[in-house]
């Protein structure tokens, strides 16, 4: 199935927003979201970041992913060719759908972040019977 | 009169395509000059390379790739990365409102700045960053000269 052969993409920039107090470069994390019946799940990859330095906030509608890493480099290393910059990583999202937060599910694995958003009840689809008299 | 092709004895286009590729990686590293921003090979993974006294260091993002799906391999100056990027595919039911991460196949060489002791490297694979550690041969290392006094 996936006799495909990767091409790189360059890291995109997260705008900014506020000012930020870490100095660096902040990106955009790529991401995959799908909807299941029962919960919205969002696939992020974020390399570098451990799953101590994640921040997951979610405010009414709006969930924000943030990652921090740690330089990659030593201070007594120098750079002799760069094709990639480093840097934290965020993003926010707008969620269409009623989230039960305290189900919310989070795992960190070689860079890759899973979340698995569960929808309340009421946001679930029902069936409706409809009775013909 | 016949056609005649002209062909070397043992002409291998793979090795060819090593040796372009070799010569590429030679070409953008004398034209890359720091604080002028990146150049981009167009091969997966992207790479970084820094070295300090003892060894050179090749860092690619590589997310989510298992280590067992990664081969690395020194050869004649050159490092050698191949793999796999497997993205599960999801149970049924499913509808996909964004898909921005792709998988699929990599192999990139890359021609090394220096000669590196094939036997010293180590690799080591952490929050989806891959980091190759070469050790530098000892008679390559810069070397400090005390200047007598009489």
């Amino acid at each position: 199935m996936t006799e495909k052969e990767l091409k790189p993409k360059a890291k995109e920039e997260a705008p900014a927003k506020g000012e930020r107090v870490r100095p660096g470069r902040v990106f955009l994390p790529a991401v995959d979201i799908f909807e299941t019946p029962e919960a919205l799940v969002l696939v992020a990859d974020m390399p570098g970041v451990p799953a101590d330095k994640l921040t997951l906030d979610l405010k009414d509608n709006y969930l924000t992913i943030a990652g921090e890493i740690s330089p990659p480099m030593s201070a007594k290393e120098s750079m002799v060719l760069q094709e990639f910059y480093t840097g934290d990583f965020q993003r926010e999202f707008q969620l269409g759908s009623v989230i039960d937060q305290s189900r919310i599910e989070a795992a960190m694995n070689d860079g890759v972040l899973k979340l698995r958003l569960p929808k309340v009840e009421r946001a679930k689809p029902r069936k409706i019977e409809v009775k013909v008299g | 009169m016949p056609f005649i092709t002209f062909r070397e004895p043992s002409w291998d286009p793979f090795r060819e395509m090593e040796r372009l590729q070799r010569q590429m990686n030679r070409l953008y590293a004398e034209s890359f000059a720091p604080g002028l921003g990146l150049w981009r090979p167009g091969v997966y993974p992207l790479v970084n390379i820094s070295e300090d006294h003892d060894y050179y260091y090749v860092r690619a993002e590589l997310p989510g790739v298992k280590p067992e799906d990664l081969e690395i391999t020194v050869r004649e100056g050159n490092l050698i990365l191949r793999g796999e990027r497997k993205i599960p595919t999801e149970e049924k039911q499913v509808n996909y409102h964004r898909r921005e991460r792709e998988s699929g196949f990599f192999r990139r060489v890359l021609g090394l700045p220096g000669p590196v002791n094939p036997e010293k490297v180590e690799a080591a694979f952490k929050d989806g960053i891959l980091t190759i550690k070469l050790a530098k041969p000892e008679e390559i290392k810069p070397r400090r000269i005390e200047v007598k006094t009489t």
